[in-house]
């Protein structure tokens, strides 16, 4: 690896600001591997935190009976599909700019994990939509930019793996991943530009939420699960990666057999 | 919110496929995503 032109990032005397010493991948690899397990147990206590109050404090929905209880998985994988794509075309974007190694491997972690959040919030889309609305899917805007979401996730997981250079495969698909954040707001303001079959946010920074307490406090705990889960996969995932790319350099070669 | 019983839990007041086909694929994404993590992570491992 080049060292010389990475002498900032890998400057770990202390000397460079705090953001540029943990920017560097050696520098991030162990403090990443030391969050994980904790990411992951505040996601298991909260899941089962959660998934207590949504099933055995929360009561019945009095219009949608107890169909309304997939809302537990529903509503924070949406959220989490918008927030992960967010965060990495952020990423992306400072890869652009700063041009730190980290950033491009950051935003490639999170791809798969909001993919699969988005793919979540389809699937329990429909099985919600068939109970209430008769049917699994209609072309409206929510259903349909979510859709579009999932298939930029496919994108950009399918270009910057068809580019064998890591430093250009970024580039690329921080690009895409930039241009896809306008359909970020599309997705959440759907149901109020267009009359779409979706309900309205039942939660919102302006109003009182449109939802039983004890509802909403399950609804909150999943998606703190749902954070803390895609914060410790990102970061188990970003080590992989940093493995991969870097294995010829001298410091991951010096830790073979450690750990 | 008292079930009463198992099989009331598990019917879901009628909506047990919808309720519980949510919840069981979700279950199914995160083991077979961290399947694949764990998986990764022994490849990156052995390869260097």
């Amino acid at each position: 690896m080049a060292t010389g032109s990475y002498r900032i990032e890998a400057d770990l005397n202390g000397r460079g600001s705090l953001l540029l010493r943990y920017a560097a991948p050696q520098a991030f690899f162990p403090i990443a591997g030391k969050m994980i397990p904790w990411f992951g147990a505040l996601a298991i206590i909260f899941a089962v935190a959660g998934l207590y109050v949504g099933f055995f404090v929360a009561p019945t929905d009095a219009q949608q009976g107890e169909s309304y209880r997939v809302i537990f998985i529903h509503v924070p994988a949406a959220w989490m599909s918008m927030f992960l794509y967010v965060i990495m075309a952020g990423w992306a974007a400072l890869g652009l700019i700063l041009n730190t190694r980290l950033s491009g491997m950051m935003a490639s972690a999170l791809a798969p994990t909001g993919a699969m959040f988005t793919f979540i919030a389809l699937w329990t889309g429909a099985l919600w939509g068939k109970p209430t609305w008769g049917t699994w899917w209609v072309w409206d805007a929510r259903l349909t930019s979510e859709l579009i979401l999932l298939f930029l996730y496919f994108g950009f997981i399918a270009l910057t793996n068809a580019i064998d250079d890591p430093r250009r495969a970024d580039r690329a698909g921080a690009l895409l991943a930039i241009v896809g954040v306008i359909n970020i707001p599309i997705i959440y303001f759907s149901v109020q530009w267009w009359n779409t079959l979706h309900q309205g946010a039942s939660v919102s920074l302006t109003r009182a939420p449109s939802m039983a307490a004890t509802m909403l406090t399950g609804m909150m705990l999943m998606a703190l699960a749902a954070w803390m889960y895609s914060i410790a996969t990102a970061l188990w995932r970003v080590r992989s990666i940093i493995v991969e790319r870097e294995r010829d350099a001298e410091w991951v070669q010096g830790r073979k057999g450690q750990e | 919110m008292n079930w009463g019983s198992l099989d009331n839990f598990l019917a879901m007041g009628g909506y047990g496929v919808y309720v519980w086909g949510s919840y069981a694929v979700t279950a199914l994404c995160i083991a077979a995503e961290l399947w694949l993590l764990a998986q990764r992570a022994r490849r990156a491992e052995r390869s260097r």
